[in-house]
């Protein structure tokens, strides 16, 4: 097989409040190339395919395994993971893009620190007494636990944001990801016990409510977590809550 | 006057960093957490197969005290006992506290926690959640961290770099100088003591199983500050691994623990497809030479056999670097509860499902038992006096280090499953002592001249304007590449004299050209391009103790293995022997015709080597030189015995 070149176009950005322009690279074909090996090329060679020299583009990553969520990116129009696009089951020309609602950092790289914000409101995390010794942790069934698993491999890597219709740079909806670790503590022995104040923070500004419904969410989870259910699982959880409060406070 | 808190500075959000964050905020401290990336992204969440705590649930008589002796017999005797101890008795209570934390631990039928086994060992000691295990701890102890965000007590530095501790004029640590990698800001923060728990150094070796921010940089920059750092030449190279472009994705030892097998076809070249070739001409070369441990000798082991059987013996599937790692005989159902992680991982990268076809992988570069020198405070009963300022301090006062990027716990080479452990086990233990640190402070850092701090910075703002002003011939990723391939080909698995002598000369030479760098981008707003020519000016000096360490010590140790120095144990030997040799030499001369043919020449072989080599090896920096020095090990516990593992 004669070498083949791989053609990208990406869009670039300075900074912030700099506008974005678009570039063209091309990087060697080898086997089972991803998307990040074609950046680490263009670091090796930072030029473009009319050989104008340029910065290297910068973007983030860290395990390259799809488990850390930081290499997330536009990929030929779909929010996912570089490291696991893979070259040869992508249409050429390659475009990359920087995800669409957080703001740009400087090209690829984006501030997802919002979803970070997010897990603080809905207090995403259990109580615990102490981390002194005291003794084994809850008995739980294998197939709760199982359930649990699936919900705890969210890596925050804001896929089902991007693409969720509702979710914008200027509102304030806590998004499916959020809603996905409300479930996630409140299924837990000890997480319950603090599932109001969870509740509470899902029912107001930004929260389950406003979700339309677009489904999209679930479609783009590179982790396959169960988004949609989630989210009726915690629409109920809520609804359950409002008829508490009125019945007894 | 309300009373001054304590404030400590954590660089790194691994396991080790946030397991100290959270120990100290609980004890009421005040911590600044510096990492360059968000914590949750660190790379403790690549960690697939699970963590060790001998909680015995199967009634196969597993203990402690078992953990603790297969942990130092998996290391080749090179670990400060005490503190192995130490973390075996703890390794319990360090799984129930994370359950505690919701960690989707995989449960028994009773809904206890489930444990797998792993290599190395006899017992099932692994607690694990799926094949996602370090992502699961981590994500526990992120969220623990962010309850005190949440409440104060946490300020987080996050896309922040650490580049160096200030030290003031008694030589103590008072705080650290940070990169705003956005901005470009150079600045200090102060602390009572500051903790680097920055992970590994992978990245030395160019491609490995680790994240791309595992450079090692923090721990080396420390070194080059004056602190003693601890057997750089103990490198674990991971006998299964995916090879790869841009990195050399692990599959999980788990994967050999709940039932996979290492062959390769028995006729060499066989191009046959695998599930072609019938069992009786296939060559489980693990199982056939290692028949108590099989599959599950420890990685120093299985990499050096299949290394041999590649390399040597010519047998790679298909004539290439690769063998098979085979778990099609393990039910779908099985696979996907109890491996789905990294069998997702070989499907998104290779295209192959391995529920069908055996995986390929070869070795690959992955862990360093190496790292910054700490020192501990025993109990005198074997165990560690947790309120000692000691622990976990390196040579510079009020530096302390923790989790990979110390040198402690696991000797030679580490047991599967027990890095998790000394993460969390180090981060966990070393905060009452950190606290009484503080506490015993006759200054603390607000009174610290000005001065101290501003010089810190300015020598870092110099050294970036400069490193900024470099623009030379050299392409900064493509010198590192050629350093990781360096070190890949003279400082890997067998190690020879020549070949590491020949390195040295080569990395002096990537040394001289990384003066002729050039900056690609000297743009102000995050620019990552300065901070990896800092880096990689880190990992030239980190690679070159790597392989000093390696070419001084002239002995086959763990994964530093020296064909010309191997001690040929002999095959009809059992390490108990040695035993009763030891004990007999103790009370008078032992006969020469008391063991079997070749025996006692062995044993005095292995005595006299270990008189020679069972020591610490310290490269300390100075005067722009590297100097190696050695140190004794407390083997107080445990005598020292040949490692056997069929
Ligand atoms: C693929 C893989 C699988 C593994 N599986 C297992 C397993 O199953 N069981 C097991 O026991 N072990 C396993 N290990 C080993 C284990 O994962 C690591 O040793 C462990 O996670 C290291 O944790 P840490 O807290 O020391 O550092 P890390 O998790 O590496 O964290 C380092 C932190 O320091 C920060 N940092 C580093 N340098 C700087 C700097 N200069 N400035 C600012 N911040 C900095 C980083 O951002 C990060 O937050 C595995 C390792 C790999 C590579
Ligand atoms: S739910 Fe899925 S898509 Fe959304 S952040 Fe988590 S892993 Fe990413």
């Amino acid at each position: 097989m004669t070498t083949k070149n791989i053609a990208l176009k990406i869009k670039r950005q300075d900074a912030p409040d700099t506008k974005p322009y678009w570039q063209e690279f091309e990087v060697p074909h080898r086997k089972n190339l991803n998307i990040i090996s074609c950046l680490q090329d263009i670091q090796r060679g930072p030029a473009t395919t009319k050989g104008v020299t340029v910065n290297p583009v910068v973007w983030e990553c860290n395990c390259l395994e799809e488990v850390c969520g930081a290499c997330t990116m536009v990929i030929n129009g779909r929010v996912r993971q570089a490291c696991t696009a893979l070259v040869d089951k992508l249409e050429h020309p390659i475009s990359l893009e920087p995800m669409t609602k957080f703001p740009i950092v400087r090209d690829l790289h984006v501030d997802r620190s919002r979803m970070f914000k997010n897990l603080k409101k809905v207090k995403a995390w259990i109580n615990i007494d102490g981390t002194h010794d005291i003794g084994e942790g809850p008995i739980l069934p294998e197939d709760e636990r199982a359930k649990r698993y699936v919900l705890s491999e969210c890596m925050t890597c804001g896929c089902c944001l991007d693409a969720c219709p509702q979710f914008t740079s200027d509102n304030n909806f806590l998004g499916a990801a959020t809603f996905g670790q409300v479930r996630l503590f409140n299924a837990h022995p000890t997480g319950k016990h603090n599932q109001e104040e969870r509740l509470e923070a899902v029912m107001g500004e930004g929260g389950i409510a406003d979700c339309g419904n677009a489904q999209v969410c679930v479609e783009v989870c590179p982790k396959n977590i169960p988004l949609t259910e989630s989210i009726a699982d915690i629409g109920g959880q809520a609804t359950l809550q409002i008829i508490k409060n009125l019945l007894f406070k | 006057m309300e009373k001054r808190r304590k404030n400590f500075v954590v660089i790194g959000g691994g396991l080790a960093g946030l397991a100290c964050t959270m120990k100290l905020c609980e004890a009421k401290a005040q911590v600044t957490l510096v990492s360059y990336q968000a914590v949750k992204r660190s790379h403790s969440v690549c960690a697939q197969g699970g963590i060790n705590a001998a909680i015995n649930s199967k009634g196969e008589g597993d203990s402690p005290d078992i953990h603790f002796y297969d942990t130092v017999k998996g290391g080749d005797f090179l670990a400060n006992q005490p503190l192995v101890r130490d973390m075996c008795f703890q390794a319990p209570a360090i799984i129930h506290l994370m359950d505690r934390l919701g960690v989707a631990f995989n449960r028994s039928p009773e809904g206890h926690l489930e444990f797998r086994r792993f290599g190395g060992t006899l017992y099932s000691r692994t607690a694990f959640a799926g094949a996602t295990t370090g992502q699961q701890l981590l994500y526990a102890l992120d969220e623990q961290v962010r309850r005190y965000e949440h409440d104060g007590q946490v300020t987080k530095l996050e896309w922040h770099e650490y580049l160096e501790a200030v030290i003031d004029h008694d030589g103590v640590c008072r705080g650290a100088v940070l990169n705003d990698l956005r901005t470009g800001d150079i600045f200090t923060v102060g602390g009572d003591a500051v903790v680097l728990a920055t992970g590994g150094p992978a990245q030395v070796y160019g491609r490995s199983t680790g994240s791309t921010v595992c450079t090692g940089a923090a721990a080396t920059s420390a070194y080059l500050q004056g602190a003693k750092y601890g057997n750089a030449e103990f490198i674990q190279i991971h006998p299964t691994a995916i090879p790869g472009h841009d990195k050399l994705r692990l599959m999980s030892e788990s994967a050999r623990g709940e039932g996979g097998r290492i062959w390769v076809p028995k006729t060499p070249g066989d191009a046959r497809p695998p599930r072609e070739i019938p069992e009786a001409e296939r060559y489980f070369f693990l199982e056939e030479n290692y028949p108590l441990f099989g599959n599950l000798v420890p990685r120093d082991v299985a990499s050096r056999e299949i290394y041999d059987i590649v390399f040597n013996k010519k047998m790679g599937v298909a004539g290439e670097s690769m063998v098979y790692l085979d778990l099609t005989h393990q039910s779908r159902e099985f696979l996907d509860n109890r491996l789905g992680g990294i069998i997702d991982i070989y499907e998104k990268f290779t295209g192959d499902d391995p529920r069908e076809v055996p995986m390929k992988i070869f070795p690959a570069v992955h862990y360093s038992m190496g790292g910054l020198w700490t020192d501990y405070q025993d109990d005198g009963n074997g165990l560690i006096d947790h309120q000692s300022p000691r622990n976990q301090m390196t040579s510079i006062t009020g530096l302390f280090a923790a989790g990979e990027a110390d040198y402690q716990y696991h000797g030679g080479n580490r047991l599967g499953a027990n890095s998790l452990l000394s993460c969390i086990y180090t981060g966990l233990m070393m905060g009452p002592g950190l606290i009484q640190y503080a506490k015993n402070q006759n200054k603390v850092f607000e009174n610290v001249e000005s001065q101290v701090f501003e010089k810190a910075v300015n020598k870092w703002k110099d050294r970036f304007s400069k490193i900024k002003s470099m623009q030379g011939r050299e392409n900064p990723y493509d010198l590192h590449q050629e350093l990781g391939e360096t070190m890949m080909e003279h400082v890997l698995i067998v190690r020879e004299n020549a070949k590491l002598e020949k390195a040295l000369t080569l990395i002096d030479d990537i040394e001289t050209r990384f003066a002729d760098v050039r900056c690609l981008d000297t743009t102000h707003w995050a620019n990552p391009t300065p901070s990896f020519i800092n880096q990689l000016n880190a990992m030239i000096h980190l690679s070159r103790i790597i392989t000093l360490g390696a070419l001084q010590r002239n002995e086959f140790r763990g994964a530093h293995y020296k064909p010309d120095f191997d001690l040929k144990q002999p095959s009809d030997f059992d390490p108990h022997e040695y035993v009763d040799y030891m004990e007999q030499k103790n009370y008078d001369e032992v006969p020469e015709d008391t063991f079997p043919d070749g025996h006692m020449a062995y044993m005095k072989r292995f005595e006299s080597n270990n008189e020679e080599w069972l020591k610490t090896t310290i490269a300390h920096f100075d005067e722009g030189k590297p100097h190696i020095s050695y140190e004794p090990v407390d083997t107080s516990i445990v005598p020292p015995r040949p490692r056997k593992y069929d």
